[in-house]
């Protein structure tokens, strides 16, 4: 079993209070960054731990911290963004439900790194029930001095606000973030200015994701060159993950990153293997964003080594033959899974989702979902899987926002790995609404499988 | 006319007091949020230009709002909104099933209200509950794990509720 940086203490009974949160060692960091660091110090150790975002993007934390603005007499903004409304990801739910504290502890040491006196929590509206258990934790935190006016005796100054969303996925990137934070419809804004220069209410703002901002106190307090040693390469430190589909354990677990697939799949500690006895099929390691893996691809990289758990491997072999590490949500497809419907769902996802602002996307993503539909219900043309192509090619890269590529994605590399299947349905219009193709290249033979 | 209470506009300032001098418009969606939980579960016309009001905005800047987030309802709805989530891992898990199930057992299609206005039906997309799928949205809570047997029960449970209450 791997270290455990921040589910540690879940299990503790009791740990959504303050006083076993405290007992158990919360708030230590609080303690070390407020009263023996500089901001800047908390900043380095932030960098020295090569934390990358665990919103999906894995942009490096501490770099961003630096490119905050601090233009004199201007107020400057710490945003947690708890959207999560990635398809596949509800690990930053179980952060807030079970370790509120650690959260708040988090935001704290981070607000103080940036300069943020106002921080607001920007959490999706369907997450109804967590905003007072949240609040319940910062009021406890304000209570015991963490939160308020001059925290410890140091002059800092800090509050922190829950925000509610109201059902909206493009309200999780971070400028249509700011911008329903701002009161307004989630369009997202053309970059540059990036928020760090000019975000909310146009002062410099900071928008990280809840893993990453509870991270944070690990960090600060063992040290950033001690998270370093925890994981590979540039994935240092632990991982969240949210795994579901047809696993016989779907949950969220912090991992090390340098466990392979295939342990994380069908070891008990995790996904404890396919549910019912099944094969895997597929697999979309990083959220619905991210390009879907068959089986063989999975386990291994092209090159034929293990494929591990982590930013780099998970992306090994590019978009072509790898995928990506994103949001850290897990989806298992296995054998009687149909690639076709799977892929039709999440092209429904982004139609709906899409804003609007921009033609590519908006008519995009409608017309891609109508043409899977039509091939899912047997009324699809050959021409269609060339058209589909087409269609997510001209989408990729041409929009304001990365929804257009979320978009994109997944149907592109559905027709790479998956195109017999998209064949089969094109061929055979009556047995696709009966049955399932199988396994992709080696499915049962029709005459046995109908039988 | 539709007016929150002393208690609620209580709570009306002190969510405003949460944002800078100013930028009361910030505080709209939880406002609204608040006049649909209080006004009967939807958005009228009439609530949306009573929360203009109350943050000084033009109504425009609120039905802009209200239309754009799949959460506020711009019609009334049952006393009970079932949401249940049809994306990828849903699907995987049978959610389409428990559509149908709901359907069969209400006598509605998505979209419509039983016609004693206690159950609305609606499809959503992830709510961030993957791994419990198949599951639905019910007031403030998941419902998760979801089986005909567990929507038999849930049913019962809405039924019984409503029964107390009237
Ligand atoms: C369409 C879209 C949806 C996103 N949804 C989320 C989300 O729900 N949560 C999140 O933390 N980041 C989300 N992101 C990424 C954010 O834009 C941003 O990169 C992230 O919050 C930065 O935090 P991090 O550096 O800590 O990861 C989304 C991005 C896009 C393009
Ligand atoms: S890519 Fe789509 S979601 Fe993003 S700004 Fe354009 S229309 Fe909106
Ligand atoms: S797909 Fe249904 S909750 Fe995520």
């Amino acid at each position: 079993m791997g270290r455990l940086l921040l589910l540690e203490k879940a299990n503790v009974p009791g740990i959504r209070g303050y006083e076993v949160y405290r007992r158990e060692g919360g708030y230590r960091s609080v303690e070390k960054a407020l009263k023996t660091m500089t901001p800047d110090q908390v900043t380095d150790e932030v960098k020295k731990s090569g934390l990358r975002g665990r919103g999906g993007a894995g942009f490096p934390t501490g770099l961003k911290w630096s490119f905050m603005a601090k233009p004199e007499g201007v107020p400057r903004y710490l945003v947690c963004n708890a959207d999560e409304s990635e398809p596949g990801t509800f690990k930053d739910r179980y952060l807030m439900e079970f370790l509120p504290h650690l959260l708040v502890e988090g935001l704290i040491v981070s607000s103080y790194a940036l300069g943020s006196k106002a921080t607001y929590v920007y959490i999706r509206g369907e997450y109804a029930w967590i905003p007072e258990i949240l609040e319940q934790a910062i009021a406890e935190a304000k209570a015991n001095g963490w939160l308020g006016k001059n925290i410890l005796g140091t002059g800092f100054d800090c509050e922190i606000y829950v925000h509610t969303g109201a059902g909206a996925y493009i309200c999780g990137e971070e400028t249509a973030l700011l911008e329903s934070l701002e009161g307004k419809r989630g369009n997202p804004r053309i970059k540059p200015p990036f928020p760090a220069v000019k975000g909310v209410w146009d002062c410099p703002t900071v928008v990280n994701n809840v893993e990453t901002l509870a991270a944070i106190v690990p960090i600060i307090n063992n040290g950033g060159e001690d998270y370093a040693k925890i994981g590979i390469g540039k994935s240092t430190g632990t991982k969240l993950m949210s795994a579901c589909g047809n696993i016989n354990k779907p949950g969220v677990f912090e991992i090390d990153m340098t466990i392979s697939v295939e342990e994380f799949i069908y070891s008990d500690e995790y996904c404890g293997g396919i549910a019912n006895g099944k094969r895997l099929k597929a697999c979309i390691p990083g959220g619905s964003s991210v390009p879907i893996l068959p089986a063989n691809l999975l386990l291994k990289t092209v090159k034929g080594e293990t494929r591990l758990m982590n930013y780099e491997s998970l992306g090994d072999g590019g978009f072509v033959k790898g995928s990506m590490m994103g949001s850290g949500g897990f989806i298992v497809l296995d054998e009687d899974q149909c690639v076709v419907k799977h892929t039709l769902t999440l092209a429904r996802f982004y139609r709906h989702e899409s804003c609007g602002q921009c033609s590519p996307c908006r008519e995009g993503t409608g017309w891609m979902e109508k043409i899977l539909r039509n091939i899912d219900t047997g009324k699809g043309k050959m021409s269609d899987i060339d058209l589909l192509w087409d269609i997510q090619r001209r989408i990729e890269g041409n929009t304001i926002c990365p929804l257009g590529d979320a978009a994109a994605w997944p149907v592109a590399a559905a027709i790479r790995h998956f195109r017999d299947e998209f064949e089969w349905h094109v061929e055979n219009p009556e047995e696709c609404l009966v049955r399932n193709y199988g396994l992709a290249n080696y499915a049962d033979p029709l005459g046995v499988a109908t039988a | 006319m539709a007016k929150f209470s002393d208690d609620k506009l209580k709570k009306v300032d002190e969510i405003v007091a949460r944002y800078p001098a100013g930028k009361q418009k910030s505080a709209l969606l939880p406002l609204l949020h608040l006049a649909q939980d209080e006004f009967g579960g939807w958005l009228s016309v009439e609530t949306m230009d009573y929360v203009a009001g109350l943050l000084k905005l033009e109504p425009i800047e609120v039905y802009e709002v209200a239309t754009f987030y799949s959460m506020f309802n711009l019609k009334p709805v049952g006393r009970y909104v079932f949401e249940v989530c049809q994306t990828g891992p849903c699907m995987i898990k049978g959610c389409d099933e428990i559509i149908e199930y709901i359907k069969k057992k209400l006598g509605i299609g998505v979209g419509e209200t039983t016609k004693d206005g206690l159950f609305t039906l609606k499809t959503a997309e992830c709510l961030g509950a993957c791994g419990y799928a198949p599951m639905m949205l019910l007031g403030k809570y998941f419902r998760e794990n979801l089986t005909p047997e567990r929507v038999d029960q849930i049913i019962d449970e809405c039924r019984q509720k409503a029964a107390l209450n009237n």
